[in-house]
């Protein structure tokens, strides 16, 4: 398991080219933020919810990533509800903090958010394999190849990183310069290492660049792709499903008289 | 294998399940390549020296050529040229002509196939499948043809693995076979090899090598490798050319004749020749020599990113460490060998076991190295890193080399006479303010031991020291550790080079074996 070979379990969700689950993230991400109301976000997690069982994550995997969500939405929420816009019944005060049921109503509206907004966003990308997104974007978006994979090469660049900080760390220590000097010396031990990092990454793309030229990368000749990405059917209910989602989410906050346009 | 079988371990529905004409996988059309230079030149932009000028050479399809040549004389820069990556007007200047089939070099792309020396950059895509097709994607080949390709390519280079392999858990030998298939699914008329084997332990060496051989067998195609151990190559090829440092060709013929007729002058620019092995060195051993470090049991393994817990990669480990002794660890790969270097050197904590200094070593502080202090190891342990690139802190060599003495107090006129014998010591004097970075990688390696010397350490600790040397570099290295070891600095090194064995090693310790090995004097 790595970062460019994430293990995914066979599951509907996994099936369903890449393309699709980012529109799909994307569309339900932007009808969220058009308002903060706790409505809309409620009514968007409830109905993503449902979909979660399908996407193949096991329990522990599920939250193990998501971990970071579930601690963001409510500190998030909490920080609204004591400092966020006053409004409405004072509930509680303690020195400059207040809470009201306006700020209270912001809090639940923001933490609802995030979870809306990051739930599906994790849990698509974790059901998503890098090579395979880039040939959606390739071949489906039509994004110049070029700039696809040349980011999805040097994604992998990224896991010789942290193997080439440590050497470096540990060299510094062999070298008499591991510890010590307080703040600056602290300072120093990861800006140092971080410069040395910076000129052998540098290196070490360019002569992937070589590499990728000399076989054929990079040319303005058309070329053919090994993998076929395609738009399916199914692909198309998953963002029809978005499209619900998102306009029943409005629907039910307008109805609700919840509905608070940030633009207006 | 059926000839018409289906891709056996494709991935879902994408990758189609074509039927192949059986002729297309039996017989591939290739045809080999002919190369002509005419008083050809490049002299790279910014650069005052020509990297190659008024070369004349011509190479029949289907020859098999060993270029070799004094560091410098450009054999790096020839072959990039013939790949077409040297790049246009903006990269360098062009003189006379360089042709593929008649066509210029830099239009040939394609014809021509390149793998470079360093496995770890030459792997693009995450799946072994996926790399493999990532060339023919990129001529354009259809997609009915790429997975039978993929396939064939595989096969030849011997890499039996899944398609969906992932290249990262691939060792440096196989990541070499892995570009050798990915060049050859391109169908390449032309193979060209930029020491495709400096970086690999002895087993991947053959591995690659006769996955080359393989190939050539079967495509016909032309061959030019560079490599400067000529050993590796000599029974494959069957013409050598010499490059000139000075321009165009020094020596051109059969491998047998041009390494008998300029042997002695290929060995001193550094290249290996079978007939010219180095020297090693006369030892003086020190008479009664004392323990240094001692590891009892020792497990040793590092904390994987994001745990807490080191994972164990060898256990078990007992033996000492003398002064004036040299002890080399040596096994096959991933059997934890530079993860021990690393943990003797007091820079990761045992993950079991005991690792004690004795009381003189130690000299009041506590006996476990890695409880020491950063300054606290510069006296004691000196750590030589596989990729001397890690270890660089300064932005010119002599201020490097000060960062040691520096750190451990010393007076000025003591800092600047220690770091000057040195410099002078490793022929480093004309490189005073060049930045390490830019130094070739026999200069690199002289300088990362350079540092390591001028805190004068009782224990040195090297991990693959001769790795990627040429013939040079390695007798000078050899004859300064001997020379530290006679005066009884105490010695262990991770290595693959049994040279390096046979010349230094008093103890020899099998990690993955066993059980370790003593070498009397007279064994030597």
């Amino acid at each position: 398991m790595s970062l460019l070979t994430p293990t995914i379990r066979p599951s509907v969700v996994a099936r369903l080219n890449p393309v699709s689950k980012l529109t799909v993230a994307l569309i339900v991400s932007c009808a969220l933020l058009l308002s903060i109301d706790w409505v809309s976000a409620g009514v968007a997690l409830l109905l993503e919810a449902a979909l979660l069982f399908w996407c193949g994550l096991g329990a522990r995997q599920f939250w193990l990533r998501t971990a970071p969500v579930w601690i963001a939405a409510p500190m998030a929420s909490v920080t609204t509800v004591l400092y966020g816009e006053d409004s409405g019944a004072l509930l509680w005060q303690f020195g400059f903090i207040s809470v009201t049921e306006g700020s209270a109503q912001l809090g639940l509206a923001i933490g609802l958010r995030v979870l809306a907004i990051g739930l599906p966003g994790i849990v698509l990308l974790a059901t998503t394999d890098p090579t395979d997104l880039a040939d959606g974007l390739a071949q489906i978006l039509r994004l110049p190849s070029r700039f696809v994979l040349g980011g999805l090469a040097g994604l992998r660049l990224v896991g010789m990183f942290i193997e080439d900080w440590h050497s470096l760390t540990l060299a510094r220590r062999a070298r008499g310069v591991g510890d010590g000097g307080g703040v600056r010396g602290a300072a120093r031990r990861f800006f140092g290492p971080a410069f040395s990092l910076l000129v052998i990454s540098v290196r070490r793309g360019s002569k992937l660049a070589t590499a990728m030229e000399a076989r054929g990368f990079g040319s303005d000749e058309p070329r053919t792709w090994a993998r076929l990405s395609r738009f399916r059917a199914a692909d198309a209910v998953l963002v029809t499903i978005g499209f619900v989602i998102a306009t029943t989410a409005i629907g039910v906050a307008v109805w609700a008289e919840t509905w608070s346009f940030i633009l207006a | 294998m059926p000839e018409t079988s289906p891709i056996p371990h494709g991935r879902d529905p994408r990758i189609p399940a074509v039927r192949v004409p059986s002729a297309l996988i039996r017989n591939p059309q290739i045809r080999a390549a002919h190369i002509r230079a005419s008083d050809w030149g490049w002299r790279h932009a910014g650069r005052h020296n020509q990297a190659v000028s008024g070369l004349d050479l011509q190479i029949e399809p289907g020859e098999r050529v060993l270029l070799l040549g004094a560091s410098g004389a450009g054999k790096s820069t020839l072959v990039h040229a013939l790949a077409g990556v040297l790049g246009d007007a903006e990269d360098g200047d062009e003189t006379g002509s360089l042709l593929i089939d008649g066509h210029r070099a830099a239009e040939a792309r394609g014809r021509v196939g390149l793998v470079l020396q360093d496995p770890d950059s030459q792997v693009v895509l995450a799946r072994v499948g996926d790399d493999v097709a990532f060339g023919c994607e990129n001529f354009a080949v259809p997609r009915a043809e790429i997975w039978p390709r993929v396939r064939q390519a595989l096969t030849e280079v011997g890499l039996d693995l899944p398609l969906d392999h992932p290249t990262s858990s691939l060792s440096g030998g196989q990541k070499q076979r892995l570009a050798l298939a990915g060049v050859l699914a391109m169908r390449p008329g032309l193979l060209l090899l930029d020491e495709p084997t400096a970086n690999l332990d002895p087993g991947g060496v053959i591995d690659v090598r006769d996955a080359v051989v393989r190939s050539l067998d079967h495509s016909g195609a032309t061959l030019v490798v560079i490599e400067h151990r000529v050993e590796v190559w000599q029974d494959v090829v069957d013409r050598v050319i010499v490059l000139d440092p000075t321009g165009g060709v020094l020596a051109d013929g059969p491998t047998r004749e041009i390494l008998s007729s300029q042997g002695e002058r290929l060995a001193q620019a550094g290249v290996w020749v079978p007939a010219r092995p180095p020297r090693f060195p006369t030892r003086h051993p020190i008479r009664h020599p004392e323990t240094l470090l001692r590891a009892e049991g020792l497990a040793v393994g590092r904390v994987p990113f994001g745990r807490r817990t080191a994972s164990v990669v060898a256990d078990g480990i007992t033996f000492d460490l003398r002064a004036g002794t040299a002890t080399v660890v040596t096994g096959p790969n991933g059997a934890g060998k530079s993860t021990l270097a690393l943990t003797l050197a007091g820079l990761l904590k045992p993950a079991g076991g005991a690792l004690r200094a004795s009381d003189d070593f130690s000299a009041g502080i506590p006996a476990e190295p890695h409880r020491w202090r950063s300054k606290q190891l510069l006296t004691r342990i000196g750590t030589v890193f596989q990729d001397p690139e890690h270890q660089f802190l300064a932005a010119t060599v002599r201020d490097d080399l000060l960062i040691g003495p520096r750190a451990l107090g010393l007076s000025v006129a003591e800092q600047s006479t220690r770091v000057g014998d040195l410099m002078h010591r490793l022929r480093l004097d004309h490189l005073a303010d060049a930045n390490p970075f830019t130094l070739s990688g026999g200069e690199k390696r002289r300088m990362s031991v350079a540092t390591v010397l001028a805190t004068r350490p009782r224990l040195l600790v090297l991990d693959e020291p001769t790795f990627g040397q040429d013939s040079r570099t390695w007798q000078e290295l050899v004859i300064l550790l001997a020379e530290q070891l006679d005066e009884g600095t105490a010695l262990v090194a991770v290595t693959h080079d049994a040279q390096f064995v046979s010349a230094l090693a008093d103890e020899e310790y099998r990690l993955g074996m066993p059980d370790s090995i003593r070498l009397g004097a007279d064994a030597r």
